[in-house]
Order: structure tokens, then C-alpha cells, then sequence
């Protein structure tokens, strides 16, 4: 009998997570209308690039999307709630709607991971819910006359993520990702939330973190370096810390060497597929994509890897055929 | 130095690769912390240094600013530290002045808005969860919590250290219990395995963010117990990083040193032997302040034997001995070591420091300095000057700075002043700079006494207000007349001997027929809330208040001259007064008393068949014309001393207050350094006569004194206690002191008066036409010490030598001011005798003004006022008493005795009279 906890098989191979679902979402090149649908038909603002209440307007489309992911070879695939917090979905005042998006994401996610999971049951399909970072900083100011400005509380984000969360493991996510860290007071927020919600219900769900380091500087938004990011997060059980977005497989590399020489966890990385051309594309062809990232493969550095921005299934077709030839990276720990 | 100095923290992203060795888990476990950069704590970091001037405890101007809520200037503070090679910061928003929670927030905001700052980790440090939660949610990096401890039970440290946990912080843990504070090994070494074990086993935290603050107590304070404070924080160091692993120690280094305030070479020496067998035993961080370390290598070799002996407690003599050395150091380390660091500060911050700190050297120059910038010379005053003030306010007002220090404040203050007068005269400017308010004060008449007036006025004169100081025996109409003509705002009267208590309600009675409505303030060591509601305040239907201290002088007049809240202000203290008169009216009235006669059967009896009776060895009156003042100086009782100048505790206890221990030892050091120059230049004279006579008592309490030859004989006047007592307790005159005349046995009895306060004046003046007040001030506070110091000591003398009935007498100071001895000494005025006029008595009898000058003022204080007279009591059962409250009954008596007016005698004896 193979495993199929998720904690032991990492011990055993290299995870491929899935591609960017906005890239994909590109392509139906949905409308107003189709982002309204019946539902929210007469809804009196503009609902347009909110992708997360596709999950509730264009459900089949999020359904193609993650399945395409693991047809591809995905071991994970992220649920459609990047930006279902009450904080981000202020924009579209969709507050009230956060918690139906989160459980609808993670039902829609959990029923594809489930069908291809009793097709092939040697290779047990997983859900990450995705919690994103919000359009806020609990940690800056965003007016540059007011440094000590904060737009944001701490409480405000951890009732938001509370709310997130638990709706995410309502429908059934395995995972936790709390992704693309640019604030790491954000996270932090996040990270409390989780671990009240794990405390609340009894459950020990493993739980993700991937930081952005924003440019060359090496550093996150916040200003943080990569080894004091990861000193402030580690006090939680995680399955794996990593990076992703903003940069290109290449530029990850030696960010992903300090965590990886630092932390007794997994390391992720889902990097973007390059870094954007002139028209802000992402150009980078799937072959070239994987032969960056066998350098992490080489050097030991990752457990689990995928693609951000401009990543496709041809980008995780590619990666997961790579990984096959490369052992995992040794953890001592694992949530 | 040895060690602990500065080490660039970023660079530790060193071997501990956690994957490939097995390093990471089985062996050690380095503390890691966060800011913007990681500061990782590994056995090759040393020592790693907290800066603490970010805590409102630790740095004066921290505090100043954030109260000040000019927290970009406190930011720098932070930013100077870490500059400075701080690798963590420290901040602390403890005090009752700050809304800690609001100031921790909004400065932490601040200083992450600051890369070069916030690259370091921060301590959120303070003893309220709530403050120590809101600070960890606004920091990103991995912060330390200052402190939690079990005192407060397992329940809440456990729930404390839970959610630090959520946060992710590292912890200080105290050496602290339901029990207390650790203050020895055992205790210490208990705590911190009770806590580790808690923590990492009921918790699941990890050990190596667990931080032990293991109490660093002063050493060399010359009690036993604290022999072995250092070596037992070394030694529990020692345990802790031998027994609980992973664990770290930290400490605030310069408590070790408490002792030796003051003596900067001697503490630079203490913490750097302190901290190098600490560091060697252990200890792994802690607050330092690096401008008082010395190297190690460099402290000279006795001085290093001396502080080892100390620290390490190696010989049973090592405090006398290092103390013996100090003494030898201190004058040294401060001429050599005087940190002028400051003189490069900005203007403003040099004259806020010299006006805090009393510094008068560079005033003049400073003052200079800003009006050459400024554009009228009033502006220094109205700009940089009252800035400064306003600091030296600020810091009395919220008890950081003492009445000492804010006295020597003022003298820079009015030196500045003086220098800027005639600028401000040539430019012609309007003299009535922005002042707060005008207030009149005097002593009023008969009465000599200023040192609290004088104290007072400093103070108000500190914060704004204009002082129009009308001296001593200042008459009603002077007060009245001077009150109009400078249009004064306030008034404050003093006064302390009894009548002068009726003079103030007279004046009250004046102001009120003359429609005066300027606040009235009372004060003064006989004046009290009780007498000013009930006497003065109706008198006078603008407000009265009753002010003893100089702190709350200021607070007072402040809210009397209040624009909006004035009103209401005084429209409460009316309310106050009028309720507190009729609680003690009421109070009043319920007391019961005892007729005359009653009184004096019940009287105390004395057994005089059973007495031995001392006759006199040298019998009859005695001048000394001249006292040594430096053998008084040995009988001087400080306590009162430092009551003067509002710091309140004993000596010599008060100069190890861990509150006003600083200021008390400093004020003591100048006083002493006064008392020096006073024996060395001789500029007071003590004088004394005495005389003792045979004596009894005779019918209805009086005394009758014998002076032999052809003098006759002289009544002393005594009054006895009235009020209802229980059964058994005997109603007291001090004429039963004296055996009856009826029963044929000859007593004794004898008078004095002393006085140190001859020479006071030629110092004060001096000193304030050098614009002093401090020493002026200082001058008469030190008379009126010698002068009590030259009572006791003559009382000693007259025990032992003149009358002689305590030959064998050997007490020591502490005995003398706890009156261990036989016989009493009481002085007409106070509890026992409040009949001043019983002072005429003892002139007549002695002389006393035509052999050695006090004078009595019309109101019967004495002048010079540093003086003392009273009578001599030997009986064994001799006992000072309070005469309490008598009955008409007995003034009626007392009047006819004493052959006076009913009415002069109810004026002298109104206090004591019970209500009809």
C-alpha cells in the first residue's frame, strides 16, 4: 500500500505543485457579464479581474483549470482564493461572500484532486487552499508623509484569515499555502489565525509558507532578508517554507540556498515563468523554465516546486517530468 | 576589552547548515532573532549587547520626549544606539505618565519605518501583558518579550507564554514567584528550572528562545545579605547553562554597582569584572552601557583586587575595604573623567541639560551664543531658556527630578537671566516677559521662619510664575499694600510657630473686607488643611488652599491660574474645604473633656519618697559663648534635614531609596561639603545659655523656680491635658514632673535655648547676590540642623556634667535622636507647652537676649530663627506629651494665673481651645 499522507510522501519524492490559475483564467477571456454571471447580475460595482468569484460565476472553468494541472503531472493543485479575504474582497464589496468563495474553491478543487486520485491512486492528488497576502501592509505605511501610518491592524488581518481559513478546511483543502509573503507582519497574522483555527477544531492540517522577495536587493517588500523571514515565521509546525513570484527560476537560487542551509522544513519554490518582457508577458518557454530549475534539483535545495506568474500546465508538464530523475531534498522535520 | 564589544550580527549566517550534519538537532540550538537582519546567537557571538536607552526608565530624555510626544527625536535616540553597536533595542513605555500601549505602538511604527533601525531585532519590554502584546503586533521580525515570570501563578505564565509562542518571539523569563523575587542561588536556580520545565514541556517552547533574567542585585551596600549577590548570579548563570539547555542568561549589568553612585571609576571597574566572570560562567547577553565599562585589562591592579575581593566575595572585610579605596578615587575620577560629551550637542540641548542638571560652567557662554542668534535677547528667555524649564517642570512634576536638583536649576536659570538684563534693558524691551503669573509671598508677622517659603518660591519661579518675595515678619498691611501694587495673582502665606496661624486668618479677614479675590495659599510646618478649612477659609471667599510641599505648589497654582478651568477649580477647593470643615467639626464635637479640677486630681503621680533626686552638680546659669561647630556636626539629625528639601525617608537609609537615594546622597554630599566650609571659615557662631534650679510645683501646675540671691523666685506656667481619657490614664501636666513643694523634698529644674543662626545672614546674602538659592537655602537648613544638633548635644552635657543625674550615660547618635536617655527637654510652642509666651519666662530667667543675642519677635518666634529653647526635665519618668484641646474652664484659670487679658490669652492659646 502506497502512502498517502501527504508529510510522508515528501520524505520520498520531489511534489510538483501546479501552475498560475490567473495565466490560465486569460485565456477564456471572460467579460463582465461572464465574471457577474446570473448571480451577481445586478451587483452594483464592477466585478471584473476579481477572479476568486469565478469560483461561483464560471465554477467549470476553475474545474478545467485544476484538472488541466494535474493531468499535467501536478501534485497539488491551489484553490481559486488568493484574494477571498474580507480585506482584499473590500474592493468589489464582496466581504459578505468570502466565506461561500473559500468553500465553494476548495470543494470545486477537492472534487478534481479526489476523481484523479481514485484513477491513480499510486499518485494521491492534493488540495493547498491559498491564502494570499491582501492589497494591505500591517508593517508600512502607505503614505510616505506619515511613516508611523498603518492602514491595517493585526487584529483586522487575523480575523480576516480566520475567516479564510477555516472556510478553506470546511471544503475539504489538505493544505494551508499562505503565499507570496511580501509583509511578513501579514503572514504572521495569517499564521496566528491558522493556528487558533487548529486549535479550535482539533486538527493538525500542514501548512505552507512561500515569501516574495520583491528585487535583485535580495530582500521582501518589508525589507526583511531571506534568513530573517524565515527566522520570523519558523515558529510554526510548517510542511515546507518557500519563495515564489516576482522572480524567475534563476533568481530564486540563492534566496532558496539560505533557507534551504537554515531550515529543518521542506523548501517550495514556485517561481514565475521569468520575468516579464516589455509588454509585462511572461515569455518563457516551458523547456527553458525546467532548466532553470534543475539547478535546484542539483543542488538539494527544493522538496516541492511549481510556477507562478506566466506558468502554464506545459511549464508543469515539463517540471514534473524533470523532478522524476532528482531526489528530495532531506528534511528533518516535517509538520 | 574582553569581548563584549560590538559584532557585526548580520554576518552569522554561518555553518550551522542544518540538513546535512546533525548538528542542528542534537547538539546546540542557537537563539535566532529578527529584524530586517538576523542576529543569530551562537556560542562565537559573545556577548550581545541591549540597548536600553530606548526605555523610558533608562533614559530621562526618552522620556521627556515621548511624554513630550515628540517621538521623530526619540527615534534618533534608537538610532544612536544601534549606530552605537546595540544589537538589540530595548523599548519600554512603563510610566504612570504615558498611555504605554498607545506610545509603544505608535513609536515601534516609527521605528520600522526606519531600515537602518529596524535591521535590528526588537525587546518589547515592559510589565504589562496588554503593552507587550500590542508591541508584538507590529513588528515582523522575531522579537523578545520583557519579561514574564510566575508571579503571578502558572495559569497566566503558561496562557503568556502560549501566545508569545503564536507570535513568535523569544522570551525573558524573571526570576520571579508566587513567592517573590529570587535573591539567592537556591531561589534563583529553583525559579528558572520550574519555569524551563513548564515552558518547554507544557508549552512546547523552545528552549533556545528562553532567556533568564537571573536579578542582578547591588553588591558593597554593607548589609550582610547582599555579601553574596554577585557570586550567587554567577554561580546560578553557571547552573543554568549547565542544566537547562539551550537556554540563555541575560542581565542589567550596572544594578551590581548601585552602591557606589557617584563613583564611576569604582562602577566602571565593578561591571567589568562583573561581567567577565559573568560572561564566563555564562551569561550571554544583557544591558550594558558601554560609556561606563571599563577593559578589563586596564583597571589598575589594587583597584581590580579590591572589586574582586567585592564580587566574589573573597574576604570578609572586601566592602571596607574597597569603600576605604573609593574615597580615595572619587574626587580623582571626577575631574578626570567629567563626560562633556554633551557640550556638543545642539544649543537648545546643552542649555536644557546645564538648567537639568544644574550645570552652571558654560551658561553664560551658551546664553551668549543664542543671542547673538536670536533677534531680541528676550527671545533666549522665551525660547531656550523656558524650554528648558519646561523640561526641568515636566521632570519634577512626574517625581524624575527632586527639589534639590530643581533648586540648583533655578540658580542656572537666574544666572542666565542676569546675564541677559542689560541687553534686554538697552534693547529696551517690555521687562514682562510671557510669565505664567504673579504670586506675592511672605512669612508673615512675628514669625522668621523661610526656608519653606523659600524653597517654594524656587520652585514657582522654575515654572514661570514671577515671585514677589516679601521676606520675613512681613505685617498684614505690607502684604495687603504690596498684593495691590504689583496686581499679583496669587498670594502664599507662611508661616511656622502658632500665631502665626492667627495672623494668617487676620489677613484672610483683611483681603475679604478689602474685596480682594487673588487665590490665597497657606502654608507652613503649623499650618494644616484641618486649620485652613476651618479657619481661614471662611474668612476669605476666593479660594484658600493648603500647599506643604513644592511639588504640589506648583500644581495648585497652576489650576488656580487656569484660564478655562480656573473657575471650577476654585469653585471644587471651596466645595472641598467647606466638606472637609464639617466632617471636622462634627469630628470635633463628639470629644468629651474633663473639668479642671478632674483633671488635676487625676494627675500623674510620682512615688517622690522613692525618687532620687540629683542636685545639680554645677548649679545656676551658664553662657557658651562660642561652640565648635564641627563637634555639632556628629549630633546632627539628617532626617529632617532631607524632609526639608521633600525627599522623605530616614537616614541614613534614604541615601540607598531606590527612589530618591541618588538626589539624597548627592544633596548630602553638598551639604557636607557646605558644613566643611562653614567649620574651615568659621561663618556661623553657636551660642548657648543655660541654667538649672531648685524647683517644685506648687498649687494649680505651675513651677516654682528658685534663682537664688536676691532674684527671688519665677512661675513657670504649665497646662494639663482635658480631654476624656480611659480609666487609669493619668491627665498630664508637665508640672507633675516636679516633686510637690507639699512634700518638703527639694527638685530641680532647668531652661536653655541654643542658636546656630548667628553668621546665616552674611552666607545668605552672599550667596544670593550670586543668585545661589540652593546654597542660600542650604545655609539655613544646615543652621537649623546645628542648632537642633547643638540642643541635643548641650542636653547630653548638661545629663552627664552640669546636672550630672546620668554620669555614666553612653549612647550614640542614633540613641540620642531616638531619646534613649532619662529626662526630657520640651520647648514652649510645641505639643507639650504650646504657651509661647512662657518663652518671656525663660529670657527673663536667663538673659537670654543680653547674653547671647536671640531676640523674640512681637509674635514670640526667635530670631535668628536657627534656634532652640525649651526647659530640662529630669525625672526618669519625665515623658513628652500633647496637651491635646482644654476647656474654657482652664483658659479662664491659666489667664488669671499668668495675670493677662482673658483675650491675649485665647489669641496665644486658640489652637489647643476646644470648641464651646
Amino acid at each position: 500500500m502506497s502512502k498517502t499522507r501527504i508529510q510522508d510522501i515528501i520524505q520520498e519524492r520531489i511534489l510538483v505543485l501546479d501552475g498560475a490559475m490567473g495565466t490560465m483564467l486569460q485565456r477564456y477571456k471572460f467579460t463582465e457579464n461572464d465574471f457577474r454571471g446570473d448571480r451577481f447580475q445586478n451587483w452594483p460595482h464592477p466585478l471584473q479581474g476579481n477572479n476568486d468569484i469565478l469560483s461561483l460565476t464560471q465554477p467549470e472553468a476553475i474545474r478545467e483549470i485544476h484538472s488541466a494541472y494535474f493531468k499535467a503531472g501536478a501534485d497539488i493543485v491551489e484553490t481559486n482564493t488568493f484574494s477571498a479575504t474580507s480585506v482584499a474582497m473590500a474592493d468589489y464589496h464582496l466581504e459578505k461572500y468570502v466565506y461561500e468563495i473559500n468553500l465553494q474553491s476548495a470543494r470545486i478543487a477537492r472534487a478534481v484532486a479526489d476523481e484523479f486520485t481514485a484513477r491513480e491512486p499510486e499518485k494521491p492528488r492534493f488540495v493547498a487552499g491559498s491564502i494570499g497576502p491582501t492589497n494591505k501592509t500591517a508593517s508600512m505605511s502607505p503614505d510616505v508623509n506619515d511613516p508611523g501610518y498603518r492602514a491595517i491592524s493585526f487584529e483586522t488581518l487575523r480575523k480576516a484569515y480566520h475567516e479564510q481559513a477555516s472556510a478553506l478546511v470546511e471544503g475539504g483543502v489538505d493544505i494551508l499555502l499562505v503565499e507570496t509573503v511580501f509583509d511578513t507582519l501579514n503572514a504572521k497574522a495569517a499564521l496566528f489565525a491558522i493556528e487558533e483555527l487548529k486549535e479550535e477544531k482539533g486538527i493538525n492540517i500542514p501548512v505552507m509558507i512561500s515569501g516574495t522577495i520583491t528585487d535583485a536587493s535580495g530582500r521582501t517588500l518589508s525589507g526583511q532578508t531571506a534568513e530573517s523571514f524565515l527566522i520570523s515565521v519558523s515558529h510554526i509546525p510548517f510542511l515546507s517554507v518557500g519563495f515564489n513570484c516576482a522572480l524567475g527560476a534563476k533568481q530564486l537560487v540563492p534566496h532558496l540556498q539560505v533557507l534551504s542551509s537554515n531550515t529543518e522544513f521542506a523548501v517550495s519554490a514556485h517561481p514565475n515563468a521569468g520575468l516579464p518582457n516589455a509588454f509585462g508577458e511572461y515569455d518563457q518557454s516551458p523547456d527553458e523554465m525546467a532548466s532553470q530549475i534543475r539547478e535546484y534539483l542539483e543542488k538539494g535545495l527544493v522538496n516541492i516546486v511549481g510556477g507562478c506568474c506566466g506558468s502554464t500546465p506545459e511549464h508543469i508538464l515539463a517540471i514534473a517530468e524533470l523532478v522524476k530523475k532528482f531526489e528530495p531534498r532531506k528534511c528533518l522535520v516535517t509538520a | 576589552m574582553f569581548g563584549h564589544g560590538v559584532k557585526n550580527s548580520s554576518l552569522h549566517t554561518t555553518d550551522h547548515n542544518s540538513l546535512r550534519g546533525s548538528r542542528a538537532t542534537s547538539d546546540f540550538r542557537p537563539m535566532k532573532l529578527a529584524g530586517l537582519e538576523p542576529l543569530v546567537v551562537t556560542p562565537e557571538s559573545n556577548f550581545v549587547n541591549i540597548g536600553e536607552r530606548t526605555n523610558v526608565a533608562g533614559s530621562r530624555k526618552f522620556l521627556r520626549l515621548i511624554k513630550e510626544g515628540k517621538f521623530e527625536e526619540a527615534v534618533e535616540i534608537a538610532r544612536h544606539q544601534v549606530e552605537g553597536g546595540a544589537q538589540i533595542i530595548d523599548v519600554n513605555m512603563d510610566d504612570g505618565l504615558i498611555d504605554g500601549k498607545e506610545a509603544m505602538v505608535k513609536y515601534l511604527n516609527l521605528l520600522m519605518a526606519e531600515p537602518d533601525i529596524a535591521r535590528v531585532p526588537i525587546m518589547i519590554d515592559s510589565s504589562k501583558w496588554e503593552i507587550l502584546e500590542a508591541g508584538l503586533q507590529v513588528v515582523q521580525g522575531k522579537c523578545v518579550v520583557n519579561s514574564i515570570s510566575l508571579k503571578e501563578g502558572e495559569a497566566e505564565f503558561i496562557r503568556q507564554a502560549r501566545l508569545i509562542r503564536r507570535y513568535g518571539a523569544a522570551v525573558i523569563i524573571m526570576a520571579f514567584d508566587e513567592k517573590g523575587q529570587a535573591d539567592n542561588y537556591d531561589r534563583r536556580i529553583e525559579i528558572a528550572k520550574r519555569s524551563y520545565d513548564i515552558l518547554v514541556q507544557e508549552v512546547g517552547f523552545p528552549p533556545e528562545d528562553i532567556i533568564f533574567d537571573l536579578n542582578v542585585f547591588p553588591v558593597a551596600t554593607g548589609m550582610e545579605e547582599h555579601r553574596r549577590n554577585a557570586v550567587d548570579f554567577i554561580e546560578a548563570t553557571r547552573w543554568v547553562r549547565q542544566n537547562l539547555p539551550h537556554a540563555s542568561v541575560s542581565g542589567g549589568v550596572s544594578n551590581i554597582s548601585f552602591s557606589f553612585r557617584g563613583n564611576n571609576t569604582v562602577r566602571e571597574a565593578m561591571h567589568s569584572v562583573f561581567l567577565f566572570h559573568a560572561i564566563k560562567a555564562g551569561m550571554n547577553m544583557g544591558i550594558v552601557n558601554p560609556t561606563l565599562l571599563e577593559v578589563y585589562d586596564d583597571i589598575p591592579k589594587d583597584l581590580l583586587e579590591y572589586v574582586e575581593d567585592v564580587i566574589l566575595n573573597r574576604r570578609e572585610d572586601a566592602t571596607e575595604r574597597l569603600l576605604d579605596f573609593a574615597e580615595k578615587v572619587v574626587g580623582k575620577s571626577r575631574q578626570n573623567q567629567k563626560d562633556l560629551s554633551w557640550r556638543q550637542q545642539s544649543l537648545q540641548d546643552r542649555i536644557t541639560r546645564a538648567l537639568v542638571k544644574g550645570i552652571e560652567e558654560y551658561i553664560e557662554a551658551d546664553v551668549e551664543e543664542a543671542r547673538l542668534e536670536a533677534s531680541k535677547p528676550i527671545e533666549v528667555i522665551e525660547g531656550y531658556l523656558m524650554n528648558g524649564m519646561n523640561v526641568v517642570g515636566d521632570l519634577f512634576g512626574s517625581g524624575k527630578m527632586f527639589l534639590p536638583q530643581v533648586v540648583k536649576s533655578a540658580r542656572v536659570m537666574k544666572k542666565a537671566v542676569a546675564y541677559l538684563t542689560p541687553y534686554i534693558e538697552a534693547s529696551q524691551e517690555a521687562s514682562g516677559r510671557g510669565m505664567a503669573g504673579k504670586i506675592l509671598m511672605a512669612t508673615v508677622k512675628g514669625d522668621v521662619h523661610d526656608i519653606g517659603k523659600n524653597i517654594v518660591s524656587v520652585v514657582l519661579a522654575c515654572n514661570n510664575y514671577e515671585i514677589v518675595d516679601l521676606g520675613v515678619m512681613v505685617p498684614p498691611e505690607k502684604i495687603i499694600q504690596k498684593a495691590r501694587e504689583h496686581q499679583v495673582d496669587v498670594v502664599g502665606l507662611s508661616g511656622l510657630i502658632t500665631p502665626s496661624l492667627d495672623e494668617m486668618v487676620f489677613l484672610a479677614k483683611e483681603m475679604e473686607r478689602q474685596q480682594f479675590r487673588v487665590p490665597l495659599l497657606i502654608g507652613g510646618a503649623t499650618t494644616s488643611k484641618a486649620h485652613t478649612a476651618v479657619k481661614i477659609d471662611p474668612e476669605y471667599k476666593a479660594a484658600v488652599v493648603h500647599v506643604n510641599d513644592a511639588s504640589r505648589a506648583v500644581t495648585v497654582v497652576g489650576d488656580l491660574l487656569q484660564k478655562e478651568r480656573g473657575e471650577a477649580y476654585i469653585q471644587e477647593v471651596k466645595e472641598d474645604y467647606a466638606s472637609f470643615r464639617e466632617k471636622f467639626l462634627g469630628r470635633v464635637r463628639k470629644k468629651e473633656y474633663v473639668s479642671l479640677s478632674e483633671a488635676r486630681a487625676n494627675n500623674f503621680k510620682i512615688s517622690w519618697e522613692a525618687t532620687q533626686i540629683t542636685v545639680p552638680a554645677i548649679p545656676g546659669r551658664q553662657v557658651i559663648d562660642e561652640m565648635d561647630i564641627a563637634l555639632l556636626r556628629s549630633c546632627i539629625d539628617w532626617t529632617p534635614f532631607f524632609r526639608a528639601w521633600d525627599l522623605h525617608g530616614r537616614y541614613p537609609d534614604i541615601l540607598e531609596d531606590e527612589i530618591v537615594g541618588e538626589q539624597a546622597q548627592s544633596l548630602f554630599d553638598d551639604a557636607n561639603k557646605m558644613l566643611d566650609r562653614l567649620t574651615k571659615e568659621g561663618g556661623l557662631k553657636a551660642r548657648a545659655v543655660f541654667g538649672l534650679y531648685p524647683a517644685n510645683s506648687v498649687d494649680s501646675d505651675d513651677i516654682e523656680v528658685v534663682l537664688g540671691d536676691d532674684r527671688g523666685s519665677v512661675l513657670f506656667r504649665t497646662l494639663r491635658q482635658q480631654a476624656k481619657k480611659k480609666e487609669g490614664v493619668p491627665h498630664l501636666a508637665l508640672s507633675d514632673f516636679i516633686a510637690p513643694k507639699s512634700t518638703g523634698i527639694q527638685d530641680y529644674v532647668g531652661c536653655f535655648c541654643v542658636t546656630a543662626g548667628f553668621g546665616t545672614d552674611q552666607w545668605v546674602k552672599k550667596y544670593e547676590a550670586d543668585l545661589d538659592d540652593y546654597h542660600a537655602i542650604m545655609v539655613k537648613a544646615l543652621a537649623d540642623r546645628l542648632a537642633e544638633a547643638f540642643a541635643e548635644y548641650l542636653h547630653r552635657e548638661v545629663r552627664t556634667k552640669y546636672w550630672a543625674y546620668a554620669k555614666g550615660e553612653n549612647l550614640n547618635n542614633d540613641q540620642l535622636i531616638r531619646e534613649d536617655y532619662r529626662g526630657i527637654r520640651p520647648a514652649p510652642g510645641y505639643p507639650a507647652c504650646p504657651d509661647h509666651l512662657e518663652k518671656k519666662t525663660i529670657w527673663d530667667i536667663l538673659d537670654v537676649e543680653e547674653s547671647i543675642g536671640v531676640k523674640l519677635t512681637e509674635n514670640l518666634a526667635m530670631y535668628p530663627a536657627a534656634s532652640v529653647s525649651g526647659y530640662y526635665f529630669a525625672h526618669p519618668d519625665a515623658r513628652y506629651f500633647g496637651l491635646g484641646k482644654i476647656t474654657e474652664e482652664q483658659l479662664e484659670d491659666y489667664a488669671e494665673r499668668k495675670g493677662i487679658p482673658l483675650d491675649e490669652a485665647r489669641k496665644w492659646l486658640s489652637p489647643n481651645l476646644a470648641e464651646a
